[in-house]
């Protein structure tokens, strides 16, 4: 079924052309009337903060939201290695075109070349906004920006402010919005969960939030909502994202009409500190660009117990190097993940559990020094050393993948519309631009391209018809019911009383997800699966323990219906991931695989987004399909070999 | 080294920022010496939690040290005992078997204590509302590489920038000044050209509206530099008094 709901508005005209074409014939909103709006936006992390500011800046007004006590803290901030942008200062044959090109292959040829294209378009306005903003991006010795390479490509095209690239990124955006706060135009709701999404005749018009402080329930009308909410990577309970990443708001928009594509496409990276026991709580990251100049190897003996230093150079197997000889320990994600499962699955991983591999500097070392390996990676060297009670420089260090970055998200349009009229998506909470598998360092460049770039316009095709519409005002009875729905559901989660901590359940599900919808999937699991997630959401209604009072803060209360989203969640991943019967990027089922245990894409079939509808209360839900149309690319068996 | 721990916990527990508060003591037995600071705490509200009673709340999120979500005092220290080390990163390993430790929120006017270890920081916020940025609009910016800066600079620049926001300096400091915190941004942007032309109202702003917010004035004491766990340096509060001076008299 291609379904006709699913129309991506893609503009026609030649690749190139499409978005500067477009983008100069969008309606224009007067400056008159921008002032008459409101926009509500869900989340300022760098998706949400940059385009707050922009928004604000161009006269609209803006109401943003956020759950931390303040938008600097958002998850966004603990990015590492860097953003992607096609300047070419390095004169290493960088475009447009390879950065687009890039990104689509490494998505395994699961997006859309119209929005990945607009995405490496502005790229470089990107780096251009961050440094007029006083980012203090890592530079050459003439005074020039510096670039690094990451994975799944051969250029170097990532600009950094050390390992702290989010961090800065997100200050930059943060600084655009406190200035917007500043001038008025942005009101800020900290400590503020959205809890449900208001419809008033099918449009969105308004959310429900929940502060956080003193547990009320508030009302807030707009002309349109904008989530900028992120990924929801916790569905694993372990992950490397922030502890309070969630997919609630997506989740309440999924249950309000809009799609959710491709949930099963997440991403697992190689690079992680190993899970070291019972009680942990997340994974943290060590950045990818450690693998420009470390080295990943295990042992070529099965179970070999003996230290790492003990392991003469003819006794390493260094994998990477050895089965994708042109990229080495460059590899894009998915690959490099699955060849680390493959080793330890295999028995020769290292350390105590064999759930691990080194990445080992002594080369670099060797080769540039200690002092320019540390000014390269020191504070993820010190972090390392923080967390294992190791020290890097004179042992490998160990890792192991971890889930990292979810690809799936709320299904938007060209203009980033969801198919809930007046309700857009942005950075990581949306789909779009990353297919079937991320390439490293473009995150950023997605959240910050959609805020500055993108939705700054394309929101007006929306807003312009509305001109005409009455404000719709809190008043109206939608607000009232959907306030009593959520009043509903936190009287049903405090009066439970159960023998269930949230942290159990959620470690429950994690495992489950992990299982069986983690880095390799089989029909037979995903049956099992689907039932057991099922199980568990039975037992989370009938035994949850909430403690506390709804009219205070209430972290217990703020998880528990957190981890309730997930569950659902979880449940539209398994048939997702059921319905793909074909490996693809981060996809990886075991039944379609080459001889040589590569990824079988299927593009007959399954040259597709999936998109799901809710259809109600435990009943699966109705798939979707938006058809993927290669106009300039021709989709071939990726190969980095 | 993975030898189990046996500690006792006195928390810091008060309802809200309207009822005083008082220390409750936990004895926590077992503890994984591998674990995180944050990570007891989840164990000890676990157990809390199953016994019917009220979990401890605390802030957090990142747990990598980035976000600056996590603020508490450990033995009277900000962050703890070890040096450049938010509570989140604090391992149990650098503590011993029998030990006890105090936990508390931070203490000072400017951050009231809204629950247990949760105390509301906006004031920073509103801070950098007065001030902290570079007005320049979306889509204005030159060339990214059009104005070249020296790396010395670049690197002056960023070691100030890298600054998150705890409130750690705050918390240490005897007159709950946030000279720290507000000097390293001013200090960024000092360093880099595009800071120059608000950087006279940059400073006024951002200074005047710390008074305002009721944190008090530093005496070069350098406690906050020593619980920083980001290393912020002092030196730019130098920077910081000798930019205001200019100011005024400017
Ligand atoms: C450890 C780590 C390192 C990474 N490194 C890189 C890198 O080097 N390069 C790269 O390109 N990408 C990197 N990524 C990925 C990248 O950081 C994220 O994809 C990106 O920052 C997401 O930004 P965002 O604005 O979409 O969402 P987020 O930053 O997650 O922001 C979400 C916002 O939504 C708010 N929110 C969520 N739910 C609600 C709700 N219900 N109500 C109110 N507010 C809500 C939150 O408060 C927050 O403000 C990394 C990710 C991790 C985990
Ligand atoms: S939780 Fe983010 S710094 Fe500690």
């Amino acid at each position: 079924m291609n379904s006709k709901i699913l129309d991506s508005k893609i503009p026609s005209g030649s690749l190139e052309r499409k978005w500067t074409d477009y983008r100069s014939s969008l309606p224009l909103v007067s400056p008159a009337n921008k002032q008459k709006q409101n926009v509500i936006m869900i989340g300022t992390g760098l998706a949400g903060a940059s385009a707050a500011a922009s928004l604000a800046e161009m006269g609209y007004n803006v109401k943003a939201f956020c759950f931390q006590d303040s938008p600097r803290r958002a998850h966004s901030i603990a990015a590492q290695g860097g953003i992607n942008a096609a300047k070419n200062y390095q004169n290493d044959g960088d475009s447009i075109y390879r950065l687009f090109y890039d990104t689509i292959k490494g998505g395994d040829y699961r997006s859309r070349e119209a929005n990945v294209y607009r995405l490496a378009e502005v790229s470089g306005n990107i780096i251009d906004q961050c440094v007029a903003q006083g980012v203090p991006f890592a530079r050459e010795y003439g005074g020039t920006l510096d670039n690094r390479s990451f994975g799944g490509v051969q250029v170097s095209r990532t600009f950094y402010a050390r390992g702290q690239t989010g961090q800065q990124l997100l200050l930059g955006a943060y600084s655009a919005l406190s200035r917007q706060i500043n001038t008025g135009k942005v009101e800020m709701f900290t400590k503020h969960e959205m809890v449900d999404i208001v419809l008033v005749d099918g449009h969105a018009k308004g959310i429900i939030a929940r502060n956080l402080v003193t547990g009320e329930l508030e009302k807030h009308a707009a002309s349109a909502v904008v989530l900028a909410t992120g990924g929801y990577s916790n569905v694993y309970y372990l992950s490397t994202n922030a502890m309070g990443s969630n997919v609630t708001a997506a989740w309440k928009a999924y249950k309000r009409g809009a799609m959710f594509s491709n949930p099963c496409f997440t991403q697992i990276h190689p690079t992680c500190i190993p899970v070291s026991g019972e009680y942990q709580s997340k994974l943290t990251l060590m950045s990818e660009s450690l693998r420009n100049d470390g080295r990943i190897w295990v042992s070529k003996n099965k179970g070999d117990s003996r230290s790492p230093d003990q392991i003469p150079e003819e006794e390493r197997d260094y994998y990477l190097e050895r089965r994708y000889p042109a990229f080495g320990n460059l590899v894009p994600r998915d690959i490099a993940s699955r060849a680390a499962k493959e080793r330890c699955d295999a028995g020769y991983g290292a350390g105590e559990t064999g759930q691990s591999v080194y990445l080992d500097f002594k080369d670099a070392i060797d080769t540039m020094g200690q002092d320019t390996v540390s000014a390269r990676y020191g504070n993820l060297f010190e972090m390392y050393g923080k967390i294992t009670g190791e020290n890097p420089y004179k042992s490998p260090m160990r890792i192991y993948p971890a889930v990292h970055y979810t690809m799936g998200g709320l299904w938007v349009d060209y203009n980033l519309m969801t198919t809930v009229p007046g309700l857009f998506s942005i950075g990581e909470s949306n789909f779009s631009d990353h297919g079937a598998n991320r390439l490293g360092a473009s995150a950023l460049m997605q959240g910050l391209a959609d805020g500055y770039f993108v939705l700054p316009y394309t929101i007006g095709t929306y807003l312009s018809k509305e001109i005409n519409s009455d404000m719709v005002s809190t008043e109206d009875s939608a607000f009232d019911s959907t306030l009593k729905e959520s009043e509903e559901t936190i009287e049903k989660l405090l009066s439970n009383q159960g023998n269930r901590t949230v942290e159990s359940l959620h470690k429950e599900l994690g495992l489950i997800m992990w299982n069986n919808c983690g880095m390799s999937r089989n029909q037979e699991d995903l049956d099992k699966a689907l039932k057991e997630v099922d199980e568990l959401k039975k037992t989370f209604w009938s035994d949850v323990k909430v403690p506390g009072r709804s009219d205070s803060i209430n972290k217990e209360l703020e998880k528990a219906w957190r981890v309730s989203d997930f569950i659902e969640l979880g449940e539209v991943m398994m048939h997702d991931a059921s319905d793909r019967k074909e490996s693809c990027g981060a996809h990886f089922r075991e039944e379609y695989q080459t001889e040589d245990g590569e990824a079988l894409r299927n593009d007959e079939e399954y040259n597709y987004v999936s998109s799901w509808e809710y259809a109600g209360e435990n009943v699966p839900p109705n798939l979707h399909k938006e058809i993927l149309n290669f106009e300039t690319v021709t989709p071939t068996q990726r190969s980095y070999k | 080294m993975s030898e189990k721990l046996n500690l006792t916990l006195k928390v810091w527990r008060q309802e809200d920022t309207n009822q005083s508060g008082n220390f409750v003591t936990y004895p926590v037995a077992d503890v994984n010496p591998h674990m995180s600071f944050l990570e007891l705490l989840d164990v000890l509200n676990e157990k809390l939690i199953k016994e019917g009673d009220d979990p401890i709340a605390f802030e957090h999120d990142c747990r990598e040290g980035i976000c600056g979500s996590c603020a508490m005092s450990i033995n009277g220290e900000a962050h703890g005992p070890v040096k450049s080390t938010t509570a989140c990163q604090l391992h149990m390993f650098n503590f011993k078997d029998g030990d006890t430790i105090t936990v508390e929120p931070w203490r000072a006017n400017s951050f009231p204590i809204l629950k247990d270890l949760v105390t509301d920081r906006s004031a920073f916020d509103r801070i950098m509302q007065a001030g902290g940025y570079v007005s320049v609009n979306t889509g204005s910016a030159p060339d990214g590489n059009a104005i070249p800066i020296e790396k010395d600079k670049a690197i002056e620049a960023f070691n100030a920038a890298a600054c998150i926001g705890c409130g750690a300096c705050v918390s240490s400091c005897k007159n709950s000044s946030a000279s720290l915190f507000v000097s390293a941004k001013l200090a960024q942007y000092s360093a880099l050209p595009q800071g120059k032309p608000e950087q006279k109202q940059r400073v006024l702003g951002m200074v005047n509206k710390m008074d305002e917010e009721g944190f008090g004035h530093c005496t070069n004491t350098g406690a906050c530099e020593a619980t920083c766990p980001k290393d912020i340096s002092v030196k730019n509060i130098g920077i910081m008094n000798r930019e205001y001076l200019k100011a005024l008299v400017d």
